[in-house]
C-alpha cells in the first residue's frame, strides 16, 4: 500500500477528470434540459409528455440517481487500480 | 371500521415501534452518540437518510405546491434531488475519510482555527434551529388533523416522542428509527399514488401514468387536458411556469447547493465505515428519495385535475362528500358570489388578508349550507379557496380509497416530521456538547461527562424546538425555505474548497463565510420579512429579479469569490493542514470517525 505523493497526484487527477465529466452531465440534464432550453425542448413530446417538462420533473431526477451510481462504480475501480481499496 | 380508529390504530404502533428501537438501540459513548458507532451499512444509512431528508414539507405539501405552481414546482423537485450529486461527488467520501463528528470540526481543524470553528458552530446552529422550529409545528398540525387534538397537544407528544429516543439513542437510535420510518413514510406515500393512477390513467405506476393518456377512452393525453383546463380557468399552462428563467435557475441552484451543505446530510455519512460506503449510502439515500420526488409531480397532476373536474362549476349541493369534510376542516372554502349556487374557480385569491386564509364564521352557514366566510376578496371572480396540503390529505378520500389508507397517510406524515426533527436535534446537541463544550469550553471533559452533555442539550434543544411550534414566530415558515440559502451562503464553498484547493487558507474561508451569510441574512430581512421597510417591498425591486430563495446562490457566489481574493494576499497555509487535506483526497485507511 504505498500512498507516494506522486501516486495521490495520479489518483487525483483522474478523480477530478470523472467530476468534470461527471457535473457536466449533471449540469445539462438540470440546468440545460430543464430550465435553459426547456422551452425548445418542448416542442419535442414523450407520450403525453413536452421533453423538457419531463426533464424537469422526472427525467434529471432519473439521470442524478445513475451518476451517482456511475460515480460509485468508476471511483471503486480507481481505488482498485491504485492500490486504495484496502481498509 | 373508522378512519379515527384506523389512525390510533396505525399510529399507535409505528410509534411504538420506534420506542422499541430506541430501547434496544440505546447510545453508551459518544461515537455511539454522535455517530451510530461507526458502522452503519451502506443501505441502512442511505434510507436513515432519506427520512431523514424527507420532511413534513416534502411529505404533505409538495406535490401541492407542484399542482399550484405547475412547471415552476420543478425547482424543488431538482433543487433538492441534485443536491446530492454535490454531496456524493464533492463532499461525502472527503468528510468521511476526515473522519471527525461534526461540520464545525472539518472547518475548525482543516482551518487550524478557533474562529473558524466558532462561525461553523454559529452557521450550523443557525440553519438547524430555523428547519427544527418548522418541523415541530409539522409535526403538531399532523396530529391536529388526523387524532383531532389541540396543535399544541400535537406538539407536546411530537416532543416527548423526539426527545426519547433522540435523547436515549442519540445518532444510533436516531439511525435505526429512521430506517423504520422510511419504509412507514414511502408506503404510505406510494399505495395512494398508485390507486389513483390506475383510477385515472390505468397505468399504475405513477411516474408513467401522468404522462398517459386518460382513462376514458378518449385518447388525450392527462397532461393536455390538465393544460386546457388550466387555460380555460385562466391560469398560466400547467407545463409552462410564470417564473423568469433566471429566477428559476438562481433558486434551484441555491436549493441544491444548500442540501449538500445541510450539516444534518452531512453528518449522516460519518456514520458509515469506508469512504466508499459513503459513496454508496449517497446513491442509496438518492435512490430512495427519488421514488417519493418522481411519483409528487404524478400526484399534483392527479390531484390537480381531479380537483377541476369535481368542482367546477358543480352546484354546491351536489359536491363529494370529501369537499364538505375538508370545508370543515377549513381548508377549502367557497364563496358564492354570483349568487348561481355553483363553485367557479379561477385566478386571483377568494379571500383577503389573514395571508389569503380564509376566516370560517363558527355559526352561520350560506344559502345553500355552506360555511361563511368573512374576510371576502370581492376583487375576484375566484370563489374557491383550497389549502395546498390538501392535495395529499384528500386524495385517498377523492379518490374512494379505504379508510385504512387514509390512515396510512397520517402515520406517514408523522414518520416523516419526526425523523427530520431527530435529525436537526442531533446535529444541535452534538454542536453544543462537542463543539462548543467539548472543543473550545472545556476540553479535559470525560468521555461520560460529554456523553451526559450531549443528551442535557438535546434536552433542551427539543424544549426549545417544542417552544418554537407552540408559539411559532410569524417568520418561521418564511425563514424554512431559506436554510437552504443560508447553508449555501455559508458551508458549501469553505468545504468544497477546504477538500479542492490545497492553498485555501483561513482567513479567506472565514471571511468568505461571514460575508456570504451576512449578505444572505440581509437579503433575507429586507425581501422576505421586510424588517428595514414600512411595509415589504415587492418583487420588483429584487436585484435582477432574483427571490430571497434563489439568493443563496448569489450569496454563495460572493462567498466563493470574497475566499479566494481574501486567500491570495494573505499568509499561506502552514504545510501540515496542507498534508491532511492530501491525506483525504485518498480513501485508504479511513478508520472510524473519532474525536482526537
Amino acid at each position: 500500500m504505498s500512498t507516494s505523493k506522486t501516486q495521490v497526484k495520479a489518483y487525483w487527477k483522474e478523480n477530478i477528470k470523472y467530476l468534470v465529466i461527471l457535473l457536466s452531465i449533471w449540469f445539462i440534464v438540470s440546468y440545460g434540459a430543464g430550465i435553459l432550453f426547456k422551452e425548445q425542448l418542448d416542442t419535442i413530446r414523450l407520450g403525453g409528455f413536452k421533453l423538457g417538462f419531463w426533464f424537469a420533473q422526472q427525467g434529471s431526477i432519473y439521470v442524478f440517481v445513475i451518476l451517482i451510481f456511475v460515480y460509485v462504480r468508476l471511483m471503486n475501480k480507481l481505488d482498485k487500480k491504485y492500490g486504495y481499496d484496502k481498509d | 371500521m373508522s378512519v379515527q380508529l384506523w389512525t390510533y390504530i396505525l399510529v399507535g404502533i409505528t410509534f411504538a415501534l420506534y420506542i422499541g428501537i430506541a430501547i434496544w438501540s440505546r447510545a453508551s459513548s459518544t461515537k455511539e452518540f454522535y455517530v451510530a458507532g461507526g458502522g452503519v451499512s451502506p443501505l441502512a444509512n442511505g434510507m436513515a437518510t432519506a427520512a431523514d431528508w424527507m420532511s413534513a414539507a416534502s411529505f404533505i405539501s409538495m406535490a401541492g405546491i407542484i399542482a399550484f405552481d405547475g412547471y415552476d414546482g420543478a425547482v424543488y423537485l431538482m433543487g433538492w434531488t441534485g443536491g446530492y450529486v454535490l454531496l456524493a461527488l464533492l463532499l461525502a467520501p472527503y468528510l468521511r475519510k476526515f473522519g471527525k463528528f461534526t461540520v464545525p470540526d472539518f472547518i475548525g481543524d482543516r482551518y487550524y482555527s478557533r474562529t473558524a470553528r466558532s462561525v461553523a458552530v454559529f452557521c450550523a446552529l443557525l440553519v438547524s434551529f430555523t428547519y427544527v422550529a418548522g418541523q415541530m409545528r409539522g409535526v403538531g398540525i399532523v396530529f391536529s388533523r388526523f387524532l383531532e387534538v389541540d396543535i399544541n397537544t400535537g406538539v407536546l407528544i411530537g416532543m416527548i416522542i423526539v426527545l426519547f429516543y433522540a435523547v436515549l439513542g442519540g445518532m444510533k437510535g436516531i439511525t435505526y428509527t429512521q430506517v423504520a420510518q422510511y419504509c412507514v413514510l414511502i408506503f404510505a406515500f406510494m399505495v395512494p399514488a398508485i390507486f389513483i393512477s390506475i383510477q385515472m390513467t390505468g397505468n399504475p405506476i405513477p411516474q408513467l401514468g401522468f404522462g398517459d393518456t386518460i382513462a376514458d377512452g378518449s385518447g388525450t393525453y392527462l397532461l393536455d387536458k390538465l393544460d386546457g383546463l388550466s387555460a380555460e380557468l385562466g391560469f398560466v399552462e400547467y407545463t409552462n411556469g410564470s417564473k423568469s428563467v433566471l429566477d428559476v435557475f438562481m433558486i434551484t441552484l441555491a436549493l441544491m447547493v444548500g442540501t449538500a451543505g445541510l450539516p444534518h446530510v452531512i453528518v449522516r455519512f460519518f456514520t458509515v465505515k469506508r469512504v466508499r460506503d459513503a459513496r454508496k449510502s449517497a446513491g442509496y439515500a438518492l435512490l430512495l428519495i427519488a421514488i417519493l420526488y418522481t411519483t409528487a409531480p404524478a400526484v399534483a397532476v392527479f390531484a390537480k385535475t381531479n380537483l377541476i373536474e369535481s368542482v367546477q362549476n358543480k352546484r354546491y349541493q351536489e359536491v363529494p362528500q370529501w369537499f364538505k369534510n375538508w370545508e370543515e376542516t377549513e381548508l377549502i372554502g367557497w364563496i358564492d358570489k354570483n349568487g348561481d349556487g355553483k363553485i367557479q374557480y379561477t385566478v386571483g385569491h377568494a379571500v383577503e388578508g389573514n395571508k389569503n386564509k380564509p376566516i370560517f364564521d363558527t355559526e352561520k352557514r350560506g344559502q345553500q349550507g355552506e360555511r361563511m366566510i368573512t374576510n371576502v376578496n370581492s376583487a375576484t371572480r375566484n370563489e374557491l379557496f383550497v389549502d395546498r396540503d390538501i392535495m395529499v390529505l384528500a386524495n385517498p378520500e377523492i379518490a374512494r380509497l379505504p379508510n385504512w389508507v387514509i390512515a396510512l397517510v397520517a402515520a406517514g406524515g408523522l414518520a416523516a416530521a419526526l425523523s427530520t426533527a431527530a435529525g436537526l436535534l442531533l446535529v444541535i446537541s452534538s454542536s453544543v456538547s462537542h463543539d462548543l463544550i467539548k472543543k473550545m469550553i472545556k476540553p479535559d471533559i470525560s468521555e461520560k461527562g460529554e456523553l451526559i452533555a450531549a443528551r442535557l442539550s438535546a434536552v433542551a434543544a427539543v424544549c426549545v424546538a417544542g417552544y418554537f411550534g407552540i408559539h411559532p414566530p410569524g417568520f418561521v415558515a418564511a425563514v424554512v425555505a431559506l436554510a437552504f440559502g443560508l447553508a449555501a451562503a455559508s458551508f458549501f464553498p469553505a468545504i468544497v474548497l477546504g477538500i479542492f484547493y490545497k492553498k485555501m487558507n483561513k482567513e479567506g474561508a472565514i471571511s468568505g463565510m461571514i460575508i456570504g451569510i451576512a449578505c444572505m441574512l440581509l437579503y433575507m430581512i429586507k425581501y422576505k420579512l421586510g424588517w428595514f421597510d414600512e411595509k415589504l417591498p415587492s418583487p420588483d425591486e429584487w436585484w435582477f429579479g432574483i427571490s430571497p430563495e434563489g439568493f443563496g446562490a448569489v450569496a454563495m457566489t460572493i462567498n466563493f469569490i470574497v475566499s479566494l481574493v481574501i486567500c491570495q494576499i494573505t499568509k499561506k497555509t502552514p504545510l501540515e493542514v496542507q498534508e491532511i487535506v492530501e491525506n483525504i483526497r485518498v480513501p485508504n485507511n479511513a478508520g472510524v470517525s473519532t474525536h482526537r
